[in-house]
């Protein structure tokens, strides 16, 4: 059965100001979703909300989840259901291990289907991280070091893919996971998210600002969010659109001026 | 019952049937304690650590009888189980087993009790014991620890042998009145990884003491290791005083984790004599409910182109309190130096507290002397990304803790001790109410 991330008139605040204003979408897996706007139009507020951060909070709307209440979840069980967060700026936890982590994250995973679950074995983690590091391009070094502690940009997102790869979500949301990357790296990360997509039958939505992104991982959907809300859907030519003649024509068709976006 | 009075050091000495020369010390050192008020807190090392609860002369010495002749059902007996070329066990001071691998022997190694040490190496012993590093002048419990110190251990690692095995001792205090003594000295030349473990029942009732001293000699080109861990249960008063020499290009890493006492108090000091000495202090302290740990540390540069390097790591939790006060000094021509001290601290509660007080002292001109303290609680965004892969908040917030406390570990040099530490953090880092 495949999984749908359907969210209905999602309004979430951040410290009493509401961003989301009302946000519309239903992502399946196996489908790729673009997701375009200015800055401050309320994608990555989404994105958190979506991941459970705890400093958003959602004020109205639902979003139903593989059949679930997905905002009565926790950050934790929503991650176990199959939900992932692709952070724009993965966080640094210094002394945790990019190996530790992730077999904590696995035995999580089993510990919450069954109580009594002892983990994964040492050896057999071992195998399936040597596996997955050596399929999606990552330094075997990646798994004796420090979480993000001290990567570069490139690094941290090829992190994230491996995070992906290991966990093996339902449904991604990437946050400008091109942002920061060099030409080369977009490759390496570009081709890991289609991997994953076509093995596990993700479903994705993408953050970006840029085109190039979609030049390499092609989007089913494209989404113009503006002011809390998505304004415009269409297919890829609306991506495209955008690249030749800005956001200037959206705000005017919705009656938003730039200043306001400011 | 008996108190702390010269007849009780006569007597101790007497019970031990030591030579005079131990007793002429004994007594020297406890008329210094005599002389010596009872620090309180207007005295300035004294400030954040108060006294005035412990009932020293109900504790008493530990004198013959007191003493317990066989290891407790509750002694943590994981405590005991490592690997090591050279083992002890000592409950209240008194030898109970004792292993030393021919190899060690064949190597020249001495590794004994301390009382042993006093009746069979006489010579060694008046050379070292509370003349070079820990002298009664250093304060009222370093005076009260000169006059009544009873067990410990005696390490001698002769010129220039490599001790082929670790060395580990497991000492126990049973009956609460507890004053070990740690003589470390190395010959030119000489190397050597050697570890003290204290410990006491989590159930004891009563005020207990543990008034310690630990002398780390570490000669030209020598190399030491030493790990001191201390987990006993918090009815004990813990009043130390450590201090380290290193010598000429000598090295000497020093480890220390503190999990257990009601309040300890610790005069820790590195001294580094010779040029191209070496010195580094890692502590990893962990403290809950009531407990208060003061940790007053000293890296002393008395020679040019010396290093030191001293980090501790803590954690509160509760209504916890940890107090490091450091002070880096360098004497007029002790050039070409690099000092550095790092004090970092995480609270787990509000309630928690920590002070940290940095300080330097440098007479010399050309020198590199740096530090850093900082104080803080866990970070939410550390704890939602751990959470955003499916890890629940609990157990997120103990592998944040424990990778604060990793950097530390990771000096350990023994598996089954660091994995033991691994587990003593997770049952501190427990369940909290709020982060």
């Amino acid at each position: 059965m495949t999984a749908a991330l359907e969210i209905k008139n999602l309004h979430s605040a951040v410290e009493d100001q509401q961003i989301l204003k009302g946000v519309n979408l239903t992502v399946r897996q196996g489908e790729v979703h673009a997701l375009m706007g200015p800055n401050g139009s309320g994608k990555s507020t989404l994105a958190y909300t979506l991941a459970g951060h705890p400093f958003y909070e959602p004020t109205a709307g639902e979003v139903v989840y593989d059949g679930q209440d997905l905002l009565e979840m926790d950050a934790d069980e929503r991650s176990r259901a199959g939900l992932f967060l692709a952070f724009q700026y993965p966080v640094a936890i210094p002394g945790v291990t990019v190996a530790n982590f992730l077999r904590q994250s696995i035995n999580s995973r089993r510990k919450a289907e069954n109580p009594d679950d002892k983990g994964i074995s040492i050896p057999a983690f071992r195998r399936l991280l040597k596996q997955k590091m050596t399929e999606f391009n990552v330094d075997h070094k990646f798994a004796g070091r420090y979480l993000n502690d001290g990567f570069s940009g490139g690094e941290k997102k090829r992190a994230e893919i491996l995070q992906m790869a290991v966990l093996e979500p339902k449904i991604a949301i990437m946050d400008e996971t091109d942002s920061g990357l060099d030409i080369d790296a977009l490759k390496v990360v570009s081709d890991g998210a289609n991997r994953l997509k076509s093995e596990l039958n993700l479903g994705m939505v993408l953050i970006t600002h840029y085109q190039r992104l979609l030049d390499y991982i092609k989007p089913d959907y494209v989404h113009i969010m503006l002011e809390g809300r998505i304004v415009e859907s269409g297919g890829p030519e609306l991506a495209l659109e955008l690249e030749k003649h800005g956001y200037g024509w959206v705000m005017e068709k919705h009656g938003v001026s730039a200043a306001a976006e400011a | 019952m008996s108190e702390f009075t010269q007849d009780a050091v006569k007597a101790l000495s007497a019970y031990l049937n030591e030579p005079e020369w131990m007793l002429e010390r004994r007594l020297a050192s406890f008329a210094v304690y005599d002389q010596t008020p009872m620090p309180t807190i207007k005295d300035e090392a004294w400030r954040r650590t108060s006294l005035r609860r412990l009932k020293l002369d109900k504790i008493g010495p530990s004198l013959n009888g007191d003493a317990a002749t066989e290891l407790p059902a509750d002694a943590n007996a994981q405590m005991l189980d490592i690997a090591a070329g050279g083992s002890m066990v000592q409950v209240d001071g008194v030898r109970l087993s004792y292993e030393l691998s021919e190899e060690l022997k064949a190597q020249g190694v001495i590794f004994c009790d301390m009382h042993t040490a006093v009746q069979e190496h006489g010579e060694l012993v008046q050379k070292y014991f509370m003349s070079q590093c820990v002298t009664a002048e250093d304060g009222k419990f370093a005076a009260l620890h000169g006059a009544f110190w009873r067990g410990g251990t005696f390490v001698y690692i002769p010129e220039g042998v490599k001790a082929a095995t670790p060395l580990h001792n497991a000492l126990w205090s049973a009956n609460g009145k507890t004053f070990t003594h740690t003589l470390v000295v190395l010959e030119k030349g000489a190397e050597a990884v050697f570890s003290d473990e204290f410990g006491s029942a989590k159930t004891a009732k009563g005020q207990f003491l543990h008034n310690g001293a630990v002398e780390l000699i570490v000669g030209d080109d020598a190399h030491l290791t030493y790990v001191s861990l201390q987990e006993f249960g918090d009815n004990m008063w813990q009043l130390t005083h450590e201090r380290g020499r290193v010598g000429r290009d000598g090295k000497l890493d020093w480890i220390m984790s503190i999990m257990g006492t009601g309040l300890m108090k610790a005069f820790q000091t590195l001294e580094l004599d010779e040029e191209g000495g070496w010195g580094r202090m890692s502590g990893l302290f962990f403290g809950d409910k009531r407990q208060h740990f003061d940790l007053d540390t000293q890296q002393n540069h008395n020679a040019g182109n010396t290093v030191s390097d001293l980090l501790y790591k803590g954690a509160m939790k509760h209504q916890a309190r940890s107090v490091w006060q450091g002070m880096i000094k360098a004497l007029p021509d002790a050039q070409k130096i690099d000092g550095f001290q790092a004090n970092r601290n995480l609270l787990l509660e509000s309630s928690a507290r920590a002070d940290s007080i940095p300080g330097l002292e440098i007479e010399a001109d050309d020198v590199s002397c740096t530090h850093a303290s900082t104080i803080g609680k866990v970070d939410d965004e550390e704890l939602f990304y751990l959470m955003s892969r499916g890890i629940p908040r609990e157990l997120a917030l103990r592998i944040i803790v424990q990778g604060f406390f990793d950097p530390i570990m990771q000096r350990i040099p023994f598996e089954g001790v660091r994995q033991r530490m691994a587990e003593q953090i997770i049952d501190k880092v427990g369940s909290l109410d709020e982060s």
